[in-house]
């Protein structure tokens, strides 16, 4: 099928007259941002202004001549690709091909997924995400790419940005997503410094001084979007198998290639000024993009354009919007900016502005709907008040019910006469899963939940939902928000960031500038010795916490006796995060392991070495990756005379014996020791008691190897 | 003009040993046969400023500058030289005549400056947006012979020096970081609240402070006060007060109310309903958009204040005078691509030979040179790309490459000079050959002797 049309592997591309223009959807975003909804349906098909986000997506890579899309669907796989399949399989010119893995939990997964199955064999593709809405013209972003790549076979991606300045107060962008600075080569577009999520606490932002070194400026952005839209060459798919720890596309990949600089590969910017592109990432971006979509700034894209199967839709004065079939009451008042769909019907007084409403929703009388996304055949009794809120198909609101802002009823849910829905509740028939590891970074997708949503629903017709969380008669769990999430609820909700939060953040904003401002006072009078001492402070912060993760990873390792290549792969992780040198990894691995060895119960010295050797036995293997040569043996060594000299005193008397044992068994070699002594030839008294301890058995080393000799 | 202006000519560098000395202070460096401290008097004579206030550094050169002043300037220019102590630094020497500045705006320059960018732009850019320092950056001079075959091989792959690392906003008229001294070989570090309120900042590394700033006195004088620790305009003023520019700690109405001059009142409000107007009809820079908080809501008023700069055209000449390698540089410069900045006015053979100079027979000055007042040639000398000064005294067969060589120097026969410096009353014997040497004032070189790449003084 497509995939074999392109081309044998030698075939070499750049003499192929034609090579189609491919594109990886990713059809998962793997976070569970738009939970509880996404426990029932996949993200992708969600409807914005009535049409599912992937016939956005999917419409605007037909129109930029994309010729053949690999759609990558995991949770919910079989819903996408049966959607797929009744839409968009049966174009002639243009190939969509689902591609399915149950066990990818991370985009980098996805990739990794994506190569082995070989559908992409050299040639450039984009990358995007199935939530993404844009009409910008590709041709121009390709020819660059492409051109780039002519010159520099390491120009292996172009990211697509535009401008978007996010808030002061708040830090994040109107589409929800969190402030990003970006440091880019004006000259080339090269993109030289990417920082999404960026700790607040820290003022400044560190960039290296090498990229003046190649360039005689760089600009610094804060008032860029990244699109999500990436133009990607073949290599990309092979950096991901390359390197196995990779899994969020900017988090992993893009940091990891532009602070590792691995094989030197390069990163581009493309910036658009007239397209739209913005991809849907939490509810904040979709009550944003669903508004510029009503105000056709995705045009062609809009609901009175039929860029997909959707219903045919008229737009009258005032940005309203009207399918066909609309019974709506005379006394009904339907406000500017607002989408109705087929067969709805409206009673008399009820005002609605700024809202979408899908297909086949019941609305009664004297309602008052403010901003709201209501989805298809939804109810909504007498009475009711709802104020920017997203109700999912089949939601039901008893006469007289109210929802707050921020308010979001996943599918079939019943909210009770005159109940109250609380702000930024989030209600769902499905119950709250039992929280995960909340530390793990991605939230993985809920492949797993298919079982219990079947099991609710087939066993929820009959059950009893008398003591229900949400009113009399009404069905569904509210779902509880941790402490420290309801802080941030407001950031990613539909309702707009409310007033009083914005004055109190910017007062916040300004009390931490006071704070500030003595730091820099400080920092402007202290001279160079004493600044420089300020930064030390800072990299030694970072690699005591770095220390202290390696450590819990040790000692989670050992007690949950995990296999020593799975500690290995998670150091590297740490590693990567915290940019930190191999040696770095091997003291903090050797650390954490004397101070496991002084942590186990021991009454003499003679236990204490047993302990060092059961676990140096044990564990050594850990140290491999990380302690490489001569130098890095050195550093353990070092580390270790460190601890002795801090952490664990007990160890003192015992250096010679414990490194010995490490001789012993290979961690340490004699070159090392031999290569330390000297070393400390030159150092203070007090530096050298432990060459001093060491004396004969270095002295021995020295004999055992002249008589090698 | 509600400007005054302070000259900071400094005393004796030790970047320019030993071309320097108690007799020669660095302001009284011949360029082209000039002081340099002339260029700079130059240049705000052609700005029309007429009042000036020379600082110079040490008891000793005070008396030299001034007596060359006003014999030079006499008529033209009304100049006041006050001295200061040594080690003070730039901001120090401010701090000490605090008590002669009075104008609302203080344009302070460096007396080591050799440019022919106008200090009116840049007082006119300060006055425009009312801002609280104005500072001139020009391009990075690209040090080293340009056409060098000769000294080549290591100069080609020394990168071009850096001085500074600024972010301006994308108008270029702001500044919004700066790194100078030690913290350019450092990463840069950038505040993430003024690339919030700005958005987009460019980073440039090929600039240089060329030292000219326009201060708000009241910011100035505050600033002097509050630190006293600060020693450098340059290193500690001017990156203090971009850093703060956004949480300004300076009374900017209240200092500047107290202290007008009762004839100069009515002269200042003019002023300022002038800057007022201009400020106005711009679009609000972002600092005034941040003052007022997001949404025009603001829980406390927000005190910013600007900081600007001028960056100047590239086609303009700037250079300053702070090391030896800028002393022949800038002489280079000045006889050749930057000739309209010597003030004299070169020959057919585009070079400069004064009437009273005697030149032996079959000798050649080639373009590009300068042969000062009374000077004497010997037969068959052959000068290239230098600057001779004034009644020096040179031998037969002499050949002199892209040297400076200033006044009172005997030349013997025979001496070869390549791409050196020869301070005034030196004398070279028979048949020595200096190549990139500085040789200091008084200093005998012996006959047939050879110097490369030093540093020759008198003990």
């Amino acid at each position: 099928m497509g995939a074999k049309k392109g081309g044998k592997l030698d075939d070499g591309v750049d003499d192929m007259p034609h090579v189609p223009l491919k594109a990886i959807l990713l059809a998962d975003s793997f976070t569970t941002k738009f939970r509880p909804i996404t426990l029932e349906c996949p993200k992708v098909l969600l409807p914005i202004v009535n049409t599912p986000m992937i016939d956005y997506t999917l419409a605007w890579l037909e129109s930029a001549d994309v010729e053949e899309v690999f759609v990558f669907c995991s949770s919910h796989s079989k819903q996408i690709i049966d959607y797929l399949k009744s839409k968009w399989v049966s174009k002639s010119t243009f190939s969509v091909t689902p591609i399915e893995s149950l066990n990818c939990i991370s985009a980098g997964d996805a990739l990794r997924f994506v190569y082995e199955k070989t559908v992409i064999n050299g040639g450039d593709f984009v990358l995007i995400s199935g939530d993404t809405v844009s009409n910008m013209v590709l041709t121009e972003a390709l020819q660059e790419h492409k051109e780039r790549r002519q010159k520099d076979k390491n120009a292996v991606m172009t990211m697509v940005i535009k401008q978007s300045k996010p808030s002061q107060i708040t830090g994040q962008t109107r589409l929800g997503t969190d402030e990003l600075f970006m440091a880019i080569n004006p000259a080339t577009k090269q993109l030289l410094y990417y920082d999404e999520n960026s700790d607040n606490l820290k003022r400044n932002l560190t960039l290296d001084k090498t990229f003046l070194a190649e360039s005689p400026s760089i600009s610094l952005h804060n008032d860029k979007q990244d699109c999500y839209i990436d133009i990607c060459s073949f290599e990309v798919l092979s950096l991901f198998t390359d390197n196995f720890d990779y899994q969020h596309l900017r988090r992993h990949f893009v940091k990891g290639l532009l602070v590792d600089d691995i094989m030197g590969y390069k990163i581009f910017t493309h910036e658009i000024h007239s397209d739209y592109a913005a991809r849907i990432d939490n509810f904040r971006s979709y009550d944003s993009i669903s508004k510029d979509i009503i105000q056709r700034w995705t045009y062609p894209f809009v609901p009175d354009v039929q860029f997909s199967m959707n219903n045919p839709t008229n737009l009258g004065r005032r940005g309203i919007y009207q399918a066909s079939d609309i019974s709506l009451s005379r006394s009904a008042e339907i406000g500017p900016f607002t989408y109705i769909g087929k067969g709805s019907s409206i009673g008399g007084n009820t005002v609605i502005s700024n809202s979408v409403i899908g297909d086949g929703c019941k609305i009664g009388g004297n309602c008052f709907i403010d901003g709201c996304y209501i989805w298809n055949n939804v109810t909504i009794e007498d009475g009711c008040n709802l104020k920017q809120a997203i109700l999912c198909d089949g939601a039901v609101m008893r006469s007289r019910s109210v929802l707050e802002p921020g308010v979001v009823l996943s599918f079939n849910v019943v909210v009770g006469q005159e109940f109250v829905v609380p702000a930024y509740s989030k209600v769902s028939l499905l119950p709250q899963p039992v929280e995960e590891d909340s530390d793990e970074e991605l939230e993985y997708a809920d492949n797993n939940n298919s079982g219990i949503i079947h099991a609710i629903e087939n066993g929820n017709s009959s059950s009893e939902w008398e003591s229900s969380e949400i009113g009399v008669g009404g069905r569904g769990f509210i779902w509880s928000i941790s402490e420290v999430d309801q802080e941030e609820e407001w950031r990613h909700s539909v309702a707009p960031i409310p007033e009083s939060k914005l004055i109190e953040l910017a007062q916040m904003a300004l009390e931490n500038l006071e704070i500030g401002t003595e730091d820099n006072n400080v920092f402007a009078t202290m001279d160079e010795q004493e600044s420089g001492n300020e930064s030390d402070d800072e990299t030694r912060d970072e690699a005591q916490i770095f220390e202290k993760e390696i450590e819990a990873t040790f000692l989670r390792g050992v007690h949950e006796n995990v296999k020593e290549d799975h500690i290995i792969l998670e150091v590297n992780s740490l590693r990567l995060s915290y940019n930190v040198a191999l040696e770095t990894c091997a003291s903090a691995l050797f650390y954490s392991m004397m101070k496991l060895a002084l942590d186990t119960p021991h009454n003499s010295a003679a236990v204490l070495v047993k302990n060092v050797k059961d676990v140096v036995s044990r564990w050594g293997k850990l140290l491999k990756p990380y302690v490489q040569g001569v130098d890095d043996e050195i550093e353990v060594i070092m580390k270790f005379e460190e601890i002795c000299v801090e952490d664990g005193k007990e160890f003192a008397p015992l250096f010679v014996q414990i490194l010995h044992l490490l001789y012993d068994i290979d961690i340490i070699q004699e070159e090392a020791i031999l290569n330390w002594a000297n070393e400390k030839e030159g150092a203070d008294e007090a530096d050298k008691v432990f060459v001093k301890q060491a004396e004969k058995f270095i002295q021995w080393l020295n004999e055992a190897s002249e008589e090698e000799d | 003009m509600d400007f005054q202006v302070v000259v900071l000519a400094g005393g004796t560098s030790n970047k320019l040993v030993p071309l320097v000395s108690k007799d020669v202070p660095k302001s009284l460096l011949p360029v082209a046969n000039r002081p340099v401290l002339a260029y700079v008097l130059d240049l705000l004579e052609q700005s029309n400023i007429k009042d000036l206030i020379v600082v110079v550094e040490g008891e000793d050169t005070d008396g030299l500058v001034e007596n060359w002043i006003s014999e030079a300037y006499v008529d033209r220019l009304h100049v006041q030289v006050a001295s200061v102590g040594e080690e003070v630094g730039t901001a120090g020497a401010l701090r000490a005549i605090a008590h002669h500045l009075t104008a609302s705006d203080i344009l302070v320059v460096s007396g080591d400056l050799v440019c022919d960018i106008s200090p009116g732009a840049v007082a006119a850019a300060h006055r425009r947006h009312d801002a609280a320092v104005t500072a001139l950056f020009c391009a990075s001079p690209i040090s080293g012979p340009p056409e060098s075959g000769s000294s080549g091989g290591k100069d080609k792959t020394k990168k071009p020096v850096r001085h500074n690392i600024v972010g301006v906003d994308i108008t270029q008229q702001f500044l919004l970081y700066i790194a100078a001294g030690m913290e350019v070989e450092k990463d840069i570090k950038v505040q993430k609240s003024i690339l919030r309120a700005v958005g987009k900042m460019e980073i440039h590394a090929d600039l240089m402070d060329a030292h000219l700033y326009a201060f708000k006195r009241s910011v100035l004088q505050q600033v002097l006060n509050q630190k006293q620790t600060f020693k450098s305009l340059k290193l500690d003023v001017l990156p203090y007060l971009v850093k703060s520019q956004l949480r300004s700690e300076i009374l900017l109405n209240g200092a500047q109310a107290e202290e007008n001059g009762n004839e100069k009142d009515s002269y200042n409000t003019d002023q300022v309903m002038l800057s007022q107007l201009l400020a106005n009809a711009s679009t609000p820079s972002f600092h005034e958009v941040y003052a007022s908080g997001p949404n025009g809501f603001s829980p406390a008023e927000r005190k910013t204040h600007k900081c600007c700069i001028y960056i100047a055209n590239k086609t303009k000449y700037c250079a300053r005078l702070n090391s030896v390698q800028a002393y022949s540089d800038i002489n280079r410069d000045v006889i050749g691509d930057a000739s309209h900045l010597s003030g004299y006015s070169f020959s057919a053979h585009n070079n400069v030979i004064h009437p009273s100079a005697v030149l032996g027979s079959k000798t050649t000055v080639g373009p590009q040179c300068m042969l000062g007042e009374g000077s004497q040639m010997g037969d068959k000398c052959s000068v290239k790309r230098s600057v001779i000064g004034r009644h020096c005294r040179i031998g037969s067969n002499v050949k002199v490459v892209n040297s400076v060589i200033m006044n009172h120097v005997t030349i013997g026969d025979g001496c070869s000079i390549q791409g050196s410096i020869i301070s005034s009353n030196v004398q070279l014997q028979e048949r020595a050959v200096l190549r990139d040497c500085q040789v200091g004032a008084g200093f005998v070189v012996p006959a047939s002797s050879e110097y490369k790449g030093e540093s020759l003084a008198r003990k």
